[in-house]
């Protein structure tokens, strides 16, 4: 049974100066308890895909089309087909997200307590009481200690790691079936992201849900993902289980993101490199295929064709799938 | 949270201090004889200038006089002396020759109209600034926003007495929307329904400048707040619309109109000058500019100091108010 399965889901933003196509016909699966890894520089549509599922982009600013069939506990529903106000009884309940700076993602003049039993007294029609005791059981799940007393403390008086753990027990209140977590770790020290990951996917097998993980850090990606997704001005460029995908990677754009991980077995001067040149402008689009003013091996099947057509993404092998000519039908 | 209360009280004490020593020092070294001035403009008498100039202590060497007015703050004042004694107990402002009449009584006489004034319009600005701000900031680019686009640009072009003027020939002359305000400013507790009749138009005249200023300010902090993360965290967790509003997005976006509507507040009570002068309202406004006309300079130095001192009072309130509001302030 799969959990959620996204069918060329799009997302426009019309804009003074020109229409901006965050997200193109994407279309992607993720089955219960698995980890989906989204990867891709800044600006590549990540936050917009799944800001799109949990239905959090203004109707006025976007046009947002495809079909993204959600298994909940009402049974299947088309979460872009749905009207925003019968959408809330998932959110925060079947489906849940954090983000990527915990430190303006709560609000500054509740307790956490309050924002926490609220994110339950939602969703269950419970006293008070109950709330609070579900809230003390998931703050101490996150590794906050003295939860009960914690409970009354405002977010000003957390640190970073400790407000992000905040936000994953608010998540996790109502046991969703998929946690979206958007770059949970970059707004912290390196040390606290390590603790945070791990949290996570410690949770995640405890809990028994599904991950849609967005990050540009593929270090974290082959500790964590079961699956991976890479996209590339809006669209996904390759999709593959993290071992082939480590193994073989088949478009150059993912073949530079490896490149650019830093490895134990690679000096340190390595580190850098990244791949060339800066991401396009998602108001124009180069012709053809969008990463061809990057890639560096555009000569293996000729210049032109790379700069006039866009590949399709393609089944390379088992479960395995890209959008380049190189290799193509092979 | 006392302790920031006991600093932010004692940090107000000495601009107090500071403030009236200020105004005294400014307007003992005026070019202007005081004394002179206390028996109005047929008074060429030197014998009696310089008598009054005794009685009022605009003999006494000038840090002296300080002295004098602050002890008269706390222990009452007398001036002259024998048949000719006259008394103005604490908390005393000094002696207006002009008026014949202890300054602090003139003030205690000024002051309920000022604040009378004051509390009907803010109450009234408030309700239609806020509420005017909310609706154009959730209806944005539609008809009420657009509409409200209009009014804030009136409001803040109009000065206060022409709207004041217009008020009253329109809505009152021309349209009988409201009866003539007619006869004298009336207290509170002798006849409430009179008091807010006459009250009415000045209140009206006041807010409309205010209400302007406020609708567009809330309609861009409910905008700006309403971008913020964690009102997207609030949607995300399947709130309704209308708690994110009213919960989450109000409660940040108006924090900081307590403060302004302190200050203005404040502003007003130290004296709604025009708009007292338009109505014919008996304010502190009014007390203070006839006095700075006649050079009435007890009047002067009390009026000026009164709207410094509800000015420090007020900032002290909106302050601890706001630690209240804002729990980030607390720890400070
Ligand atoms: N409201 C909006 N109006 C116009 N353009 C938008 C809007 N929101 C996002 N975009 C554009 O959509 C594109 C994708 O943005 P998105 O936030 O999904 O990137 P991302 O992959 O999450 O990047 P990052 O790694 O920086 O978070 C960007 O080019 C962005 O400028
Ligand atoms: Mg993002």
């Amino acid at each position: 049974m799969t959990l959620l399965k996204v069918e060329n889901l799009s997302v426009d933003f019309p804009t003074p100066d020109g229409l901006v196509a965050a997200v193109h016909e994407t279309s992607f699966e993720i089955n219960p308890g698995e980890t989906l890894a989204i990867v891709g520089e800044s600006g590549s549509g990540k936050t917009v895909t799944n800001l799109a599922l949990m239905g959090l982009i203004p109707l006025r600013t976007a046009n947002v089309t495809g079909s993204a069939i959600f298994e909940t506990h009402d049974g299947p529903v088309d979460l872009l087909a749905m009207n925003r106000n019968d959408l809330r009884k998932y959110r925060g309940k079947d489906m849940a997200m954090i983000f990527q700076d915990p430190m303006s993602s709560l609000h500054p003049f509740y307790t956490i307590g309050d924002q926490i039993i609220e994110a339950h007294q939602v969703h269950n029609k419970v006293d008070l009481k109950i709330s609070e005791a579900r809230t003390i059981e998931l703050l101490e799940m996150v590794g906050i200690q003295g939860a009960a007393t914690r409970l009354r403390s405002f977010p000003h008086q957390f640190s970073g790691g400790m407000r992000q753990r905040v936000m994953i027990a608010m998540a996790l209140v109502n046991n969703p079936s998929l946690l979206i977590a958007d770059e949970p770790t970059t707004a912290l020290d390196v040390t606290v992201q390590a603790q945070i990951m791990k949290l996570l996917s410690d949770l995640q097998k405890e809990l028994k849900m599904a991950m849609i993980l967005i990050t540009h850090d593929m270090g974290v990606v082959a500790g964590a993902a079961d699956r991976v997704n890479v996209m590339y001005a809006g669209r996904i460029v390759e999709s593959a289980n993290v071992k082939d995908l480590y193994a073989n990677p088949l478009m150059p754009y993912t073949q530079g993101l490896l490149a650019s991980v830093p490895r134990m077995d690679r000096p340190h001067a390595d580190r850098l490199s990244a791949i060339p040149g800066q991401p396009p402008s998602m108001i124009a689009l180069p012709s053809g295929c969008s990463f061809n003013p990057r890639c560096s091996r555009k000569s293996e099947v000729g210049a032109s064709k790379c700069e006039s057509q866009m590949p399709n993404l393609t089944t390379r092998g088992h479960e395995h799938f890209a959008r380049c000519f190189i290799g193509e039908g092979v | 949270m006392f302790a920031y209360i006991s600093r932010r009280l004692a940090v107000s004490l000495l601009i107090l201090l500071t403030v009236s020593f200020a105004v005294y020092v400014i307007f003992a070294f005026l070019p202007f004889d005081p004394a002179a001035l206390t028996c109005g403009k047929n008074c060429n008498d030197p014998g009696i200038i310089e008598a009054n100039r005794h009685r009022l202590g605009y003999d006494l060497p000038f840090f002296t006089q300080y002295f004098l007015f602050l002890k008269g703050l706390f222990f009452g004042r007398s001036f002259g002396e024998g048949a000719a004694l006259i008394n103005c107990p604490a908390p005393s402002l000094g002696y207006s020759f002009q008026q014949h009449a202890c300054v602090t009584n003139l003030i205690g006489e000024a002051l309920p109209v000022t604040f009378s004034l004051a509390i009907g319009a803010i109450v009234m600005w408030l309700a239609l600034g806020i509420g005017l701000g909310i609706l154009a900031a959730r209806f944005r680019g539609r008809i009420v926003d657009q509409l409200s686009t209009i009014f804030v640009l009136i409001g803040t072009s109009l000065p206060t007495f022409l709207t004041g003027l217009l008020l009253m020939v329109f809505v009152v002359i021309r349209w009988h929307l409201i009866p003539f305000p007619s006869g004298n400013y009336t207290p509170f507790l002798e006849n409430p329904f009179e008091w807010a009749q006459i009250l009415f138009l000045p209140w009206l005249t006041l807010a409309f400048a205010y209400a302007a200023l406020y609708t567009r300010f809330v309609r861009s902090s409910v905008i700006d707040t309403s971008n913020e993360d964690y009102i997207r965290t609030a949607r995300a967790k399947g709130l309704s619309e209308s708690v994110i509003l009213g919960k989450h997005t109000l409660r940040a976006a108006l924090a900081p109109i307590a403060t302004m509507a302190g200050l203005d507040f404040a502003g007003l009570l130290g004296g709604a000058i025009l708009t007292e002068s338009v109505f014919n309202l008996p304010g502190l406004g009014r007390l203070a500019i006839s006095a700075v006309v006649k050079y009435d300079l007890p009047i002067i130095v009390a009026t000026t100091l009164l709207a410094a001192f509800i000015v420090v009072v007020m900032n002290l309130i909106v302050d601890i108010l706001y630690a209240y509001i804002d729990p980030r302030v607390r720890v400070a």
